[in-house]
């Protein structure tokens, strides 16, 4: 710990300037980029690959199965944004794992409607119905016909939801509630830098800027997508 | 149309109910005892017996729910841990609180959205018009926790012109609710800007323009009219980031509402509490989703029998 470079403003050898410990703030942003990388990396594989196998069955097989999956979406959407999250944050013990867990809690949803929605759409077009009455499995049907359909959407859903998760992880750590610490993460650095506002913005203005910058290319990103694929609002 | 009514009342009672399982479920997940969790593991065991007794947790499961059901539904959340007062109390102050803040967020996105969404759709693909889209491009992706300390910074540290945060003010409100208002403000106005330039296009507004109206005429008559529609979704929608929303800025600013009343029981430890806020918010959005369905239905004769 360097005293005399404490909150120190930014100059030619560290760029966005010192935080309170008198820690390189773009060495720090750079660590904390890694952990939520790594966080959402996990969230975003568990929550798609689980919404997606749940929408799949529910759209494909209807019935019962189907409305207990609707209900079971709908109960969770009523959970505005990230209270579940909060919610589950709340009772783990904070730490990496169990914030994944929390994420994924709310996560799946989204891509369960999606792949639900477009499920039930491309089962009753005309080449899966022929593929049917040529007496393909069902295995088949899924694999070779609806899933390669639900692709291009998943990927832009995807990217839209890496957006919000990146919010949502700071939030997270914003209220205490994500990673502690000694371990680097946005949400902590702009929880930490919000109360050094008075006496050097810039922490709060570089921690900030940096999430909302990477948060508008993903953003603009997804939209690149959306147009690239041309993708109808559906679900 | 009755049938459809009661169809959407049953849902949204079948939601609360579920709302209400899942924040039952809360205090059962926790990893352990609930009761060591909340007092210490070092409290003496008559003070813990009688807690898990004032919980309820001696009883089997589903009597628990049952009661604890029958006891939320009569708007009891039980008392509190720390201080031993009932949660009803400050949870009817947080509401009231977080209430105002989102209702006067939500006026705030809908004047300025639609006012820029008018000027941007009317003078479309004008200087005026790009900056219009590419500020709430800006307000869009600006997440609360940055862009209140920046509103912060501004407006009451470098100009002074508002108070920083707490509640002591009447203009203390102006900043909180700014920030929480911005996200939906560019909402607000991509949709109307869009809906507008729709609309200019139609045959009705053609003709109108024929007859010799003049164009304010037409927007105000005409298009407006037909914005208030979807508008009416929007708000129903974005209602939940509102509140949501509002867990973020309330602990910025210092807001004694549902949010800051959620983060510090979790920080104290105080589940009851966490539990009520929780099933609070839920069931807020949930309410205003049904409010907003209903009048749908009411404005729009299409929908009726949909």
């Amino acid at each position: 710990m360097d005293l005399d470079q404490i909150l120190s403003e930014p100059n030619f050898l560290s760029w966005f300037g010192r935080d309170d410990y008198g820690r390189d703030i773009f060495y720090r942003l750079i660590d904390g980029f890694l952990n939520s990388f790594e966080i959402i990396l996990f969230v975003t594989i568990i929550s798609s690959v689980t919404g997606v196998v749940i929408g799949i069955f529910s759209g494909y097989f209807g019935g019962r199965l189907d409305q207990c999956v609707r209900y079971v979406t709908t109960l969770f959407m009523s959970f505005p944004g990230i209270l579940l999250a909060i919610a589950f944050a709340a009772i783990l013990t904070p730490g990496k794992f169990n914030l994944v867990l929390a994420l994924s809690i709310g996560g799946w949803v989204g891509y369960a409607r999606l792949a639900r929605a477009q499920t039930v759409l491309v089962k009753n077009l005309e080449f899966v119905k022929a593929s049917e009455s040529m007496g393909s499995s069902h295995t088949w049907i899924i694999t070779q016909h609806i899933f390669p359909s639900l692709l291009t959407p998943l990927i832009v859903e995807a990217t839209y939801a890496v957006a919000g998760l990146i919010i949502a992880e700071a939030s997270l750590s914003f209220l205490g509630l994500g990673l502690q610490a000694p371990e680097a993460s946005w949400g902590g650095m702009m929880r930490d830098s919000v109360r050094f506002l008075l006496i050097s913005p810039h922490y709060a203005i570089f921690v900030g800027l940096s999430i909302m910058s990477l948060v508008y290319c993903v953003n603009f990103f997804g939209d690149y997508l959306h147009r690239k694929w041309d993708i109808k609002n559906e679900g | 149309m009755k049938n459809n009514f009661s169809i959407i009342i049953l849902s949204a009672f079948f939601q609360v109910l579920g709302i209400f399982f899942i924040t039952f479920m809360i205090l059962h997940l926790l990893p352990g005892d609930p009761v060591q969790v909340m007092l210490g593991e070092s409290a003496a065991i008559a003070d813990q017996e009688k807690l898990r007794v004032e919980l309820g947790l001696d009883q089997p499961i589903y009597k628990q729910m049952i009661n604890s059901f029958v006891q939320v539904m009569q708007g009891d959340f039980g008392n509190s841990i720390l201080t031993r007062t009932p949660i009803k109390e400050r949870l009817i102050s947080a509401m009231q609180n977080t209430y105002m803040l989102a209702i006067f967020a939500l006026f705030i996105a809908l004047f300025f959205g639609i006012i820029g969404g008018i000027f941007s759709a009317k003078y479309k693909d004008t200087i005026l018009d790009k900056i219009i889209t590419n500020l709430s491009l800006f307000f869009i992706s600006i997440p609360h926790f940055f862009l209140g300390p920046l509103l912060m910074l501004f407006l009451s540290i470098w100009l002074g012109w508002l108070p920083v945060s707490g509640m002591d003010s009447p203009f203390s409100i102006v900043l909180p609710a700014f920030t929480l208002a911005l996200g939906m403000l560019a909402i607000v106005i991509k949709m109307t800007r869009n809906c507008m330039i729709e609309i200019m296009n139609s045959d009705a507004v053609r003709t109108a323009r024929a007859k010799g109206m003049t164009e304010w005429a037409i927007t105000i008559h005409y298009v407006f009219r037909l914005v208030l529609i979807p508008l009416i979704t929007i708000i129903g929608m974005q209602f939940g980031s509102l509140l949501s929303g509002a867990v973020i800025t309330e602990t910025l600013f210092s807001w004694n509402g549902l949010g800051m009343l959620l983060v510090n029981s979790i920080q104290m430890r105080d589940y009851p509490i966490t539990q009520a806020c929780i099933f609070v918010i839920a069931i807020s959005y949930v309410f205003v989703n049904l409010v907003t369905e209903i009048f749908y239905k009411l404005v729009d004769p299409r929908m009726r029998d949909g």
